[in-house]
C-alpha cells in the first residue's frame, strides 16, 4: 500500500467534495489511481483530456508511485 | 500569482531597460459576458507551484524563441469583478517585432498549459468552470 496525498482542482474539486485528501491505494501508476478515484468520487473527466501532476511536477500518467508522493491531476485549464 | 490588484506602473517600470526601443503589453480582463450569459465576476484557482513554475518555464521559452530584453508576466487568483485585469503580460525588446510576437506567445503559452482554472459567476446566481483550453 502507497500513502498518497491529492490535491483537487475545478471540476475534480467540486466531484471529490474537498479540495485534498490523503488515500492509502494499491495503485501503482498514475492512471491506475485516477481510475480507482473514477470509482470513488464519480469524476467524469477523461484523462485523455487532463494531465497530472506528481510533487508539482507534470509527469507521464504511467509513471510509477511512491509512498508520500502528492498527486494532482490536471483538469483542462482556463487562465488567462 | 497575485491574490490582490497589482500596481501595473512597478512591474512595467522593471521592463524599462537601456537596450530596450519597444514595449509591449497585453491584458485580459473580466468581461460581462460569455457565451451569451450575463457574468459578475470570476473566481481564478491555481495549483499554485506547478503555475509558478509552468509561468517561469514560459517566460525562459519566450526569451531563448525572440529577440527581446525581457519579459514579466502577472496573473490574479481569488474572485474578480467585471473590468478587473485578470493576467498581465509585458515585454521590452530592442524592436517591436520580436516585442509583439513574444508577448502573443507568452498570453497563448499561459492560456495553453499554467494549471489556472476559472470558475464563472452569472447574474443569474449559478456558477460554471470554464471549458477548455487544449492542455497538451
Amino acid at each position: 500500500m502507497r500513502r498518497i496525498e491529492l490535491e483537487y482542482f475545478a471540476q475534480l474539486h467540486d466531484a471529490a467534495g474537498c479540495a485534498a485528501e490523503r488515500r492509502e491505494t494499491e495503485a501503482d501508476t498514475a492512471a491506475a489511481l485516477y481510475d480507482e478515484l473514477c470509482a470513488i468520487h464519480g469524476f467524469s473527466l477523461s484523462p485523455a483530456c487532463m494531465r497530472v501532476a506528481v510533487n508539482a511536477a507534470f509527469c507521464p500518467w504511467d509513471q510509477p508511485l511512491r509512498d508520500g508522493d502528492h498527486v494532482v491531476f490536471i483538469p483542462p485549464v482556463s487562465g488567462g | 500569482m497575485a491574490d490582490a490588484p497589482v500596481a501595473i506602473g512597478v512591474l512595467q517600470r522593471e521592463l524599462l531597460l537601456p537596450q530596450a526601443g519597444g514595449f509591449c503589453s497585453f491584458e485580459g480582463w473580466v468581461r460581462q459576458t460569455n457565451d451569451g450569459r450575463a457574468v459578475s465576476g470570476i473566481d481564478y484557482k491555481a495549483f499554485r507551484p506547478l503555475a509558478l513554475t509552468e509561468g517561469q518555464a514560459i517566460l525562459e521559452e519566450a526569451t531563448a524563441r525572440f529577440a527581446i530584453c525581457a519579459a514579466t508576466a502577472m496573473h490574479r487568483i481569488g474572485y474578480l469583478a467585471v473590468g478587473e485585469t485578470a493576467v498581465w503580460i509585458g515585454v521590452a525588446a530592442p524592436h517591436r517585432d520580436a516585442a509583439f510576437g513574444a508577448c502573443r506567445f507568452i498570453i497563448d503559452e499561459i492560456k495553453r498549459r499554467v494549471p489556472i482554472w476559472k470558475q464563472e459567476h452569472y447574474e443569474a446566481g449559478e456558477t460554471g468552470w470554464v471549458a477548455c483550453h487544449d492542455v497538451r
